[in-house]
């Protein structure tokens, strides 16, 4: 079995759990290869065209390579008054990428998050899932830094 | 039983009818996009949104079933609103061009903002931009005049199977696609075409069609597909005498095999009707080279050669393989011909291949 | 924290969400005791009679959405919804870091009155770390045994507002695209995999267990008459405590800003305040005098919601907030119907237009049509809420507005 079908299998048994083989292929690949979806698409016996739709139906899937950390700016309305726009363009201007692009060395892709659900602490970005609070141009700074 | 009102009238319908059909047998005539009574209902047009008194929202009414006591108004204020904005804002992502559109005359979009006064969206703003090449031979796909009624995607998994359509992303992005949105030819697609005859505007129509002729210009001639023994009933669209398209008749009564379903061949390979590589005449190859023959003449040099084989060979010389395209009746004499005349059980058929 | 009420977060940081036994040693699971040694109809008529209330969007009657669960069925669900995707909102979180055993006591209690072997609980992508705190959870309720046969499964979303539909949820487990379906039939009838499910969130669940250990009486004492018991709220924007809060529910607004949130940042004035989430009206000081249970935000053109509460002090830009607002929406609406679909998206061109100082008086018109044919015509409550934040403001902020349009 390829190192895709090993993945896919863990989730076979999960009825309908497409999805969580998506979340299972991005935690290897931080995104979902074309031919991991099209293997997921017969396991889960739901045509290549349905199981695109679903993976492009998801802010949190991707279809196109990734950078390793994958940054998420929050953009709802408590991190927009708490000045994510200012901080938006201090991330763009650190990683010297636009939202939605992925540095040449492939080791970050920036986007944008609704809500994330840790307003107690706004501005709030995520790394990989990972959140960061009252997120400021100094820590920012710390923060990218420690992305190894 | 139940009993509603619907726009002032009584009527009377049995429990578990929708409300769309019930507007129907009342005689009202409720615009619909994503409704197709061959397919699953999807309810997400919202074109037949009427008023329910009581209730809250506007029901769509392909998908509300009937209720002891509605009182419904079809074409209420609220209703006309609703029907108007919504087609407004469909004009407002529409690749406006109707003047050269294949679907003018039957495109559901023109037909509703003519019977609503429509003639342009105050939401006038960005355009979608979904259309990409598609260089199949047979289906054109413009996709800045799709109106994601999903119907295209339902025919393809409901009618025909192939599954080679889903809708990829969402919101004003999403759009209909096939697996990483590639060439039809890519996909699973057969090119039967059950999308083009599902489409209820210009986003789907035939390439092989395509400039010959409007549907409102065409004859419709009801005929049986001569490809094979299935028997689909098909519409032969014929301008100046000249067959320019086909189109399905989804009536069951006139199409009780395939209700408007076809293939690749049936939909799409009528172009050899008026092909000038067509035989009109049989023909005799005589050293080398062929010449037109009467046939009368040809069927008298293929007996008598038939006749030589079979006594200088005997009859187990001689096999017959028949066509799909021919009827029943003609298969069951050319049988016959083998067996009685020639005398060999040598017959075969290439539906067996 | 004065005049908070504690009954789900009672003992918050006291007990560890992860383990049964923590939950046990401060009475949890004797809820669920009681539940299994009544008849279900008495159970179901033991939690209509509390007046527990759907703590998200519809506050449904939890005891009567139960209730439409037909008992032929052979398999029937109990899911969770761990969607809470309104920004601003994080109480549902809280609920789980605080008293995971609650929910799963509860989703039992649920389970025990439909006759259900299977739970899911659907949780938001944003939250994966909750995954593995519920699946620990999980693990230790199974092993004390507190369960019986009762499984629960945690499934796990990828970042989709509209999953907090409760149909769209079901689409999603499923492992389809998050699209709602068009209702009825509703769940209750035929739901995950054409079954009878019942769909409710993580704080209602949370709160069964204390509604049977303590007696439907007891908690239909607690807050508002017709939305009884306690809410936890997020405090969210201008605000010097933003931290959430468990109160009754026919606690004041004016108190949860004042009171509990300690009033306004840096001493600004206070300009408006925006309840149940992005999909909430925005309402202006006159209104804050009132109590938040469901109705009597319902009275005031407000809703409840999810409970979260962001408050804008004096400088803040409402369309501008609101531009941002009808951003949110134009992304995650689904795509399936027309209004809400074409209807969020221009939406936002018109917001953007407006906020750049680039519209005139006629956009608002635009506005206004658009935004009642949504609520009107769209198939989900999502393109139904969306024109709310802008149809709450052009009512009582309409000057921000005018001031922005270009008049000829």
């Amino acid at each position: 079995m390829t190192e895709y079908q090993v993945i896919i299998d863990g989730c076979k048994n999960l009825k309908g759990g497409i999805i969580e083989a998506f979340h299972a292929l991005q935690d290897k690949y931080n995104y979902i290869p074309a031919e991991a979806l099209r293997e997921a698409a017969r396991q889960f016996g739901v045509s290549e065209a349905e199981a695109y739709g679903v993976a492009t139906f998801y802010s949190y899937l991707a279809v196109e390579k990734r950078g390793r950390y994958v940054i998420r700016m929050c953009e709802s309305a408590p991190c927009h008054v708490a000045g994510a726009d200012e901080l938006l363009k201090e991330i763009e201007t650190a990683l010297g990428i636009k939202t939605g692009e992925t540095t040449a060395d492939g080791k970050f892709t920036l986007e944008l998050a609704q809500c994330v659900g840790q307003c107690q602490a706004t501005p709030v970005i995520t790394i990989n899932s990972q959140p960061y609070f009252n997120v400021t141009k100094e820590k920012l700074k710390e923060i990218l830094a420690d992305c190894k | 039983m139940l009993n509603l009102t619907i726009n002032g009238q009584a009527i009377q319908v049995p429990r578990g009818t929708m409300l769309l059909d019930a507007c129907q047998m009342a005689g009202a005539d409720v615009p619909t996009f994503c409704y197709d009574p061959q397919l699953h209902l999807a309810g997400s047009c919202r074109m037949c949104v009427v008023e329910v008194q009581g209730r809250h929202n506007l029901q769509a009414s392909c998908v509300t079933p009937c209720v002891d006591n509605m009182v419904v108004d079809t074409e209420s204020p609220a209703t006309v609103e609703a029907r108007k904005i919504i087609l407004e804002l469909l004009l407002a992502r529409h690749n406006i061009n109707c003047h050269v559109c294949e679907k003018t005359g039957e495109c559901k979009l023109q037909d509703y903002c003519y019977r609503y006064g429509v003639d342009d969206s105050r939401f006038a703003g960005e355009k979608g931009h979904f259309t990409s090449e598609d260089p199949n031979p047979f289906i054109e796909r413009d996709y800045d005049k799709c109106i994601m009624c999903t119907r295209c995607v339902r025919a393809c998994d409901e009618i025909t199977g192939a599954q080679a359509i889903s809708v990829k992303d969402r919101g004003h992005h999403a759009k209909i696609s096939t697996v990483f949105d590639g060439k039809l030819a890519d996909s699973t697609c057969v090119f039967c075409g059950q999308c083009i005859m599902v489409c209820p505007v210009g986003a789907l129509s035939s390439k092989v069609s395509m400039n010959k002729g409007r549907a409102y210009q065409c004859e419709k001639v009801l005929t049986t597909c001569t490809y094979c023994g299935t028997g689909c009933t098909l519409e032969l669209n014929v301008k100046d005498n000249q067959v320019v398209g086909v189109s399905s008749n989804r009536d069951p009564v006139y199409s009780p095999v395939n209700q408007g379903a076809l293939c690749v061949k049936g939909r799409f390979g009528w172009d050899f009707i008026h092909s000038e590589d067509r035989l009109t005449t049989p023909l005799i190859k005589e050293n080398g080279q062929f010449r037109a023959a009467s046939w009368e003449e040809a069927l008298d040099l293929a007996a008598s050669k038939l006749k030589s084989i079979k006594t200088e060979y005997g009859p187990d010389s001689i096999a017959l393989f028949s066509s799909a395209r021919v009827t029943n009746e003609e298969n069951y004499l050319a049988q016959k011909m083998m067996r009685a005349a020639i005398g060999t059980n040598n017959v075969d058929h290439c539906a067996r291949l | 924290m004065a005049n908070e009420k504690r009954v789900l977060l009672e003992y918050a940081d006291q007990i560890d969400p992860r383990k049964a036994e923590d939950y046990i040693k401060v009475g949890g699971y004797k809820g669920l005791e009681k539940a299994r040694s009544m008849n279900r109809r008495d159970l179901i008529e033991e939690v209509k009679k509390s007046g527990l209330r759907g703590r998200g969007g519809a506050g449904f009657n939890a005891g009567m959405k139960w209730s439409f669960v037909p008992q032929y069925a052979d398999t029937k669900y109990v899911v969770c919804n761990f969607d809470e995707g309104e920004p601003g909102t994080y109480k549902d979180r809280i609920i789980c870091e605080k008293n995971a055993q609650a929910l799963l006591e509860g989703m039992a209690i649920c389970a025990t009155a439909i006759d259900s072997k299977q739970g899911y609980i659907y949780c938001r992508g944003e939250y994966p770390f909750m995954v593995k705190l519920l699946n620990d959870a999980v693990q230790s309720a199974k092993a004390s045994g507190a369960l019986g046969d009762f499984d629960i499964e945690i499934r796990m979303g990828a970042g989709a507002y509209v999953c907090g539909e409760e149909t769209a949820l079901i689409e999603s487990i499923e492992g389809h695209r998050g699209e709602p379906r068009f209702k009825p039939p509703f769940p209750g009838v035929s739901g995950l995999w054409s079954q009878p499910t019942v769909v409710n969130n993580v704080e209602t669940f949370a709160c069964l267990p204390y509604i049977l250990t303590n007696g439907a009486d007891w908690f239909a004492g607690i807050g508002a008459a017709s939305y009884p018991g306690t809410k936890v709220i997020t405090l969210t924007g201008d605000i010097e405590n933003p931290t959430y809060f468990e109160v009754p529910t026919d606690y004041l607004l004016r108190d949860v800003i004042y009171k509990l949130g300690g009033g306004i940042k840096d001493g600004k004035k206070f300009k408006a305040v925006q309840v149940g989430g992005t999909s909430g009206a925005f309402i202006p000081e006159q209104n804050l005098d009132t109590p938040i249970d469901f109705d009597s935000m319902a009275a005031i053109g407000a809703s409840l919601g999810s409970g979260a509460v962001l408050v804008l002090d004096e400088s803040r830009d409402i369309v501008d907030v609101v531009t941002r607002i009808s951003k949110f929406f134009e992304h995650e609406s689904c795509g399936k119907c027309n209004p809400c679909r074409e209807g969020t998206w221009r939406c936002r061109e018109i917001m953007e237009r407006i906020n750049a100082g680039k519209a005139c008086p006629e956009d608002i018109e635009k506005l206004t049509v658009l935004s009642r044919v949504m609520k009107n015509a769209a198939l989900c409550g999502l393109g139904q809420a969306a024109p709310i934040p802008i149809d709450s403001t052009l009512k009582y902020f309409k000057q921000e507005y005018s001031c922005k349009l270009i008049t000829l």
